[in-house]
């Protein structure tokens, strides 16, 4: 660890009093939400140098990863990134899927559609609520809080967890949907664009708000690109590329969306990149609903997928791959797969490198705000220290996907 | 050598002609390309691939360990281009302790991703601006994701202790 004490007085022309300043920021500090340090040093106010010290919430999943069967695997893909985990299941599935070449029905790829774009929704809203109130406005977070609630109670209807859902299995779903899942979120769906009209009418003109964002934490698209940031970022920047688009993944070319744009790359820009992107996502979940396919809700593969709870107790094959799966798991062909997907922070990939056995030999997973929070420095340099704080807030990351 | 459906993607041709030498091996595997570089030259096929293959991103640089095989690294770069849409994966076999030129010259986001694999698997990039611990506190001695650093803690041995 750098020694972040008070740097030697620097030699002043005049003979002035020192000017500069080693400021220490982190690693427990609200608006670093979660655990990161920031070493700022400061001429006045102006912010000459920041550097990013992470490492906090390191725990090793990609070493555990090479301890479990694959299907174990799923598990802990929901503690990288705790605000969307269903996207980190979802990507890790893909990358499983891709390497065994699984097909997976219908109802399951639309489901898992729907409940991504919830999850986007739940994490965007994370993100308004918390990077209003970093920036002073209160009570965004309390309206926010209010419509997540609606999200976390639909996935637990779905999996029976609020956070770590786990639903989305190698092969499928873990669960068949429940029965008159459609209602709740018909009612939330129905009612959610108002809710972004609402917190518009808060912040779109607000005018302590717009001075607190607009031109704040700029960075061209050039720099973004070479420092690996994605997502909302670069949108925000100009760039319209959305894996959802680029690469579609579980049956996204389906869906009629629009990629939202802005070209000021600033702190105000991503504010509204960011709520069209619910606005959209809220487009795809209603589409999702009405057009759900029915079917099986998971592959028919039995060597993959768990066999159904009644047929073992009528029939001795489902007993025996129920057995064999749980103790054994099952092999995955040699090779190496990258699947990405974009995650509520941007592009989210897991590369999986398979030697054949029952366990993977190596994950890796590509967060998207480890590389994003790459350019916070060039976004907050020359800036003022009061602008550090949005900044951060307009980059949206989350620690554990940081240092997993 | 290129194997035939490679060879018909520009970016890969023009690479082999440039220095066939710099190119190991290739392959086409559930749709990802994927080419083994030779370690020295992976800085220049990197900038070349950039500056005229238009692979403007990197996506991210890791590792893996195949201990105890030999070569025992694999470095593995994954580059994007966004105006074709197209995906590609480097790869550099080294031994241990042997090291390879950083790419930090050619994207600079290449620092966190050589910091990362320094730290966890300890393989060293040359000409890094930077190339401290990332994740882990900087007096650990070991790096993780090597295959032989155990997941286990070790285990106590009453009978080391005299215990009856």
């Amino acid at each position: 660890m750098r020694n972040a004490g008070p740097e030697p007085p620097e030699e002043s022309p005049a003979g002035a009093a020192p000017r500069r300043l080693t400021l220490n920021m982190g690693p427990q500090h609200p608006s670093t939400h979660g655990v990161l340090r920031l070493v700022l040093d400061l001429d006045g106010e102006t912010v000459v140098r920041a550097e990013p010290e992470i490492g906090f919430l390191h725990t090793g999943i990609e070493k555990e990863f090479e301890q479990k069967l694959y299907q174990q695997g799923v598990t802990l893909t929901d503690r990288v990134d705790y605000l969307a985990p269903l996207s980190n299941n979802l990507c890790y599935c893909l990358a499983v899927e891709k390497l065994l070449g699984l097909e997976i029905p219908p109802l399951a790829q639309w489901m898992r559609v729907l409940l991504t774009e919830l999850t986007r929704l739940n994490s965007h809203l994370v993100w308004l609520g918390t990077h209003a109130l970093d920036v002073g406005a209160m009570s965004v977070f309390l309206y926010c809080f209010r419509e997540r609630e609606d999200i976390l109670r639909i996935f637990e209807m779905f999996s029976g967890q609020r956070m770590m859902t786990s639903y989305f299995r190698i092969g499928g779903l873990a669960l068949a949907p429940p029965r008159g899942w459609h209602q709740p979120v018909r009612r939330f769906i129905e009612a959610f664009p108002s809710r972004v009209d609402e917190y518009e009418e808060l912040l779109t003109r607000n005018p302590i708000w717009l001075r607190r964002t607009q031109g704040v934490g700029r960075a061209p698209l050039e720099d973004l690109l070479d420092l690996g940031v994605t997502g909302p970022m670069l949108r925000a920047a100009g760039l319209a590329w959305d894996i959802r688009k680029a690469e579609p993944y579980s049956g996204y070319e389906q869906f009629q969306f629009e990629i939202p744009t802005r070209r000021e790359s600033d702190v105000y820009a991503r504010y509204q990149v960011r709520l069209e992107e619910m606005r959209q996502s809220a487009r795809i979940v209603r589409q999702a609903l009405e057009g759900m396919p029915s079917g099986r809700h998971a592959a028919e593969a039995p060597h993959v997928v768990l066999p159904d709870r009644e047929k073992m107790k009528t029939e001795m094959e489902a007993l025996i791959y129920h057995f064999k799966l749980v103790t054994e798991g099952f092999r995955v062909p040699p090779g190496e797969v990258y699947q990405a997907i974009e995650s509520p922070r941007g592009e989210l990939a897991y590369y999986i490198v398979s030697d054949g056995s029952a366990k993977p030999w190596r994950v890796y997973m590509r967060t998207p705000s480890f590389g994003n929070l790459q350019c916070l420095p060039r976004m907050i340099e020359g800036g003022l220290i009061a602008d550090v704080v949005a900044g951060m807030g307009s980059l949206d990351f989350v620690l554990g996907d940081v240092d997993r | 050598m290129l194997p035939p459906p490679l060879q018909a993607i520009p970016v890969l041709a023009e690479l082999q002609r440039w220095d066939p030498s710099a190119l190991l091996e290739g392959k086409l595997d559930r749709g990802e390309v994927t080419l083994v570089i030779e370690p020295g030259k992976i800085l220049e096929v990197c900038r070349r691939l950039k500056q005229e293959g238009g692979f403007r991103r990197l996506s991210s640089i890791t590792a893996v360990d195949w201990h105890p095989a030999a070569p025992r690294f694999e470095v593995v770069y994954h580059l994007h281009n966004l105006e074709t849409n197209q995906r590609l994966r480097l790869k550099c076999r080294l031994e241990e302790g042997a090291e390879l030129d950083s790419v930090t010259p050619v994207w600079r986001g290449a620092d966190w991703y050589e910091r990362e694999v320094w730290d966890l698997f300890g393989i060293r990039f040359r000409n890094h601006p930077n190339l401290r611990r990332l994740l882990l506190p900087e007096d650990w001695s070991d790096h993780p994701l090597r295959k032989d650093f155990p997941v286990h803690g070790r285990r106590y041995d009453y009978a080391e202790e005299g215990a009856p």
